[in-house]
């Protein structure tokens, strides 16, 4: 994940993804004009990544010896392309066992934080508790300090347990990263939740834990699912954390392979292209399948003003 | 096959270790006589969650601070030495300065792209709108790694001669220049703005989403009425519109600063800070594991922890008054 988030907040309406139709100014000359400067955003936006695509899938001499883009004269001439690099990127350079590393760190780290934040976020929305403002305010403040205040005495606390380089060092810490905006973003959430349904639900004499699990996180779904994708994406594409607390060698993530392949390989881009595709398609798929969470989750909140 | 079942018996652990222990603490409160559970539930609550970040976030935070003022090896009181080293050393500087460039062209420059995609791909259909502003959208799945691969393979040179397989240098001979080796050439830090690219390419499509959703929330009336009055376009845009999604701009601005302010990925993967490109969050990492200097680093971080304090100010004042509109 590439971003910080801004407030999520359920009393604003969001951003449908289709808008009704019609209404919309147009202006004759100028719509050419705007149509042509999309163009051209577009296409910057997308080519480089077509770049890669094609590369990744063309065979190592012709991949050296002309542009990616030659391709389109001849796209039928299959003597050019080959599975040959994502095999031995995925076998001889180590990316199928990161890819299943990188599937390790990620689901639990994502897990546990939305786990851990949901009851919090809970108690910080329907129990009254001493000190309850103060440790929120705290969080709020902790939203923007950078991760890398924590590394060095985390790396002496996990070394004296012996768990640097394993897989919990790095689940506790995205977790612990992870934490202050899930709380955040859920109990944000919550607010908006309507207050009498858990007013009822006392009534009819059920415990907090049971308001909690049966009514509450049912109900939050919006939230929880967009703050997964957020947490996915953005431990997923750690580069930093992975590189501190896990490392290069047997236990690293896609993130960690690839930046020591683009240092050794140089410029043998059928390699480093391929290797490049692999790390991108888990968060692409989760993206675009998910992605109208994933729009809720940022637009809500932010826009008003 | 045997690393993938010892993956997803890892998976399990984690995720049912986490489980487990809600269920137990749950089930040991509720043994307690009612008033006290009232009283000591909410803490079970929170409870992990405060464990989690006082252990892993702010006694870190202290304990750095604190780190700052020792020698590398933790043991000797040195002061303000390694600050004072720090900043009288140019490359360090050189960091700092590189840093400073990356915050004052990297946000403007996503707000920017956002904001033109935004307002210009409100003009299309509904349709043609939505699939622009997917295309722009799509890189923010991408990490910064694989977005630096990408671009370094735009920027890739080859010697003259030879067929320039980067997109830029292909383009750059098609018009009659010399094939350049982009990444290398530090003059007027064309490669420090070429990297800054890659960020912004990354970025443009959280800005343009959350810009969007502003500029549909202004009552079309306003624009309305300012146009009635005779505005032209562009009048209407600065002075009707953008006032009204101001708050939104700053809210992108923040978030991409904040997110520049401790880039590392992309200047590690590109250049691994050479060729003058070295920005404070790479330097960290440098001081850290290459060279295992951890007063140097620490002092570092605490650099870093200065510049994001006004920030949270501002943070938790805008928190108190939402708070207080709620």
């Amino acid at each position: 994940m590439t971003t910080t988030t801004p407030p999520l907040a359920p009393e604003t309406e969001p951003e449908p993804p289709a808008k009704p139709s019609g209404g919309k100014p147009r202006r004759g000359v100028s719509t050419i004009i705007v149509r042509i400067a999309l163009l051209v955003m577009v296409l910057v936006w997308t080519i480089p990544t077509i770049g890669l695509l094609v590369t990744s899938g063309r065979e190592p001499e012709v991949v050296s010896n002309s542009g990616w883009w030659s391709v389109l004269s001849s796209p039928l001439d299959f003597t050019q392309w080959t599975a040959q690099n994502y095999e031995e990127v995925f076998t001889a350079r180590g990316m199928g066992n990161a890819f299943l590393n990188s599937l390790v760190v990620t689901i639990p780290a994502t897990v546990i934080p939305i786990l851990v934040a949901a009851f919090a976020a809970y108690a910080f929305t329907f129990m009254k508790f001493p000190g309850r403002d103060v440790f929120f305010i705290v969080l709020v403040g902790l939203l923007v300090v950078p991760l890398q205040v924590a590394f060095i005495p985390l790396l002496q606390i996990f070394g004296e347990i012996g768990i640097v380089g394993t897989f919990p060092a790095v689940w506790l810490a995205h977790a612990a990263f992870g934490m202050p905006l899930a709380v955040y973003l859920l109990r944000n959430y919550m607010e908006g939740l309507p207050g009498e349904v858990i007013e009822s639900a006392k009534v009819d004499g059920a415990s907090h834990f049971v308001t909690f699990w049966r009514l509450i996180i049912p109900m939050s779904t919006p939230a929880l699912a967009a703050y997964a994708i957020f947490q996915f994406l953005w431990v997923w594409n750690d580069l930093l954390v992975a590189l501190i607390f896990l490392g290069p060698g047997d236990n690293e993530v896609v993130t960690v392979n690839l930046s020591t392949l683009v240092g050794t390989l140089g410029s043998d881009w059928h390699l480093l292209t391929a290797a490049a595709f692999i790390t991108m398609i888990v968060p692409m798929i989760v993206f675009l399948s998910l992605q109208r969470y994933f729009v809720r989750g940022l637009t809500a909140g932010s826009v008003k003003g | 096959m045997l690393k993938a079942i010892n993956a997803l018996l890892a998976i399990l652990a984690g995720v049912g270790g986490g489980f487990a222990l809600y269920l137990i603490l749950n089930w040991l409160v509720e043994r307690l006589p009612g008033r006290w559970e009232d009283r000591i539930k909410p803490y079970i609550f929170i409870g992990p969650a405060i464990v989690f970040v006082t252990i892993f976030l702010v006694y870190p935070a202290l304990r750095t601070a604190y780190l700052s003022f020792f020698d590398d090896d933790g043991e000797e009181f040195v002061g303000l030495a390694n600050y004072v080293e720090l900043l009288a050393e140019s490359s360090f500087l050189n960091a700092l300065f590189n840093n400073l460039l990356w915050l004052i062209v990297v946000p403007a420059g996503v707000v920017v792209a956002g904001l033109i995609v935004a307002v210009l791909a409100d003009q299309l259909s509904t349709r043609g709108e939505n699939t622009v502003k997917s295309f722009i959208f799509l890189p923010m799945a991408i990490s910064f790694v694989g977005a630096s691969t990408i671009w370094r393979f735009v920027y890739a040179f080859e010697p003259e001669g030879r067929a320039q397989i980067g997109l830029l240098n292909a383009v750059w001979t098609f018009f009659g220049g010399d094939p350049v080796a982009w990444i290398q050439s530090d003059s007027f830090r064309l490669n420090s703005f070429l990297l800054m690219v890659i960020m912004i390419w990354l970025q443009t499509g959280f800005a343009m989403v959350l810009l969007s959703a502003a500029i549909k929330n202004v009552p079309t009336e306003t624009v309305e009425a300012a146009r009635i009055d005779g505005a032209s376009e562009v009048q209407t845009f600065f002075q009707v519109v953008v006032p009204q999604i101001w708050s939104t701009v700053i809210t992108v601005f923040v978030t991409v600063l904040i997110l520049t302010l401790k880039i590392f990925d992309i200047i590690y993967v590109m250049t691994g800070g050479r060729f003058n490109t070295d920005v404070i969050g790479n330097r960290f990492i440098t001081e850290l594991i290459n060279f295992g200097r951890d007063g140097r680093a620490s002092a570092i971080v605490v650099m870093l922890l200065i510049a994001v304090i006004p920030v949270m100010i501002y943070q938790v004042r805008q928190f108190r008054q939402m708070e207080a509109t709620r």
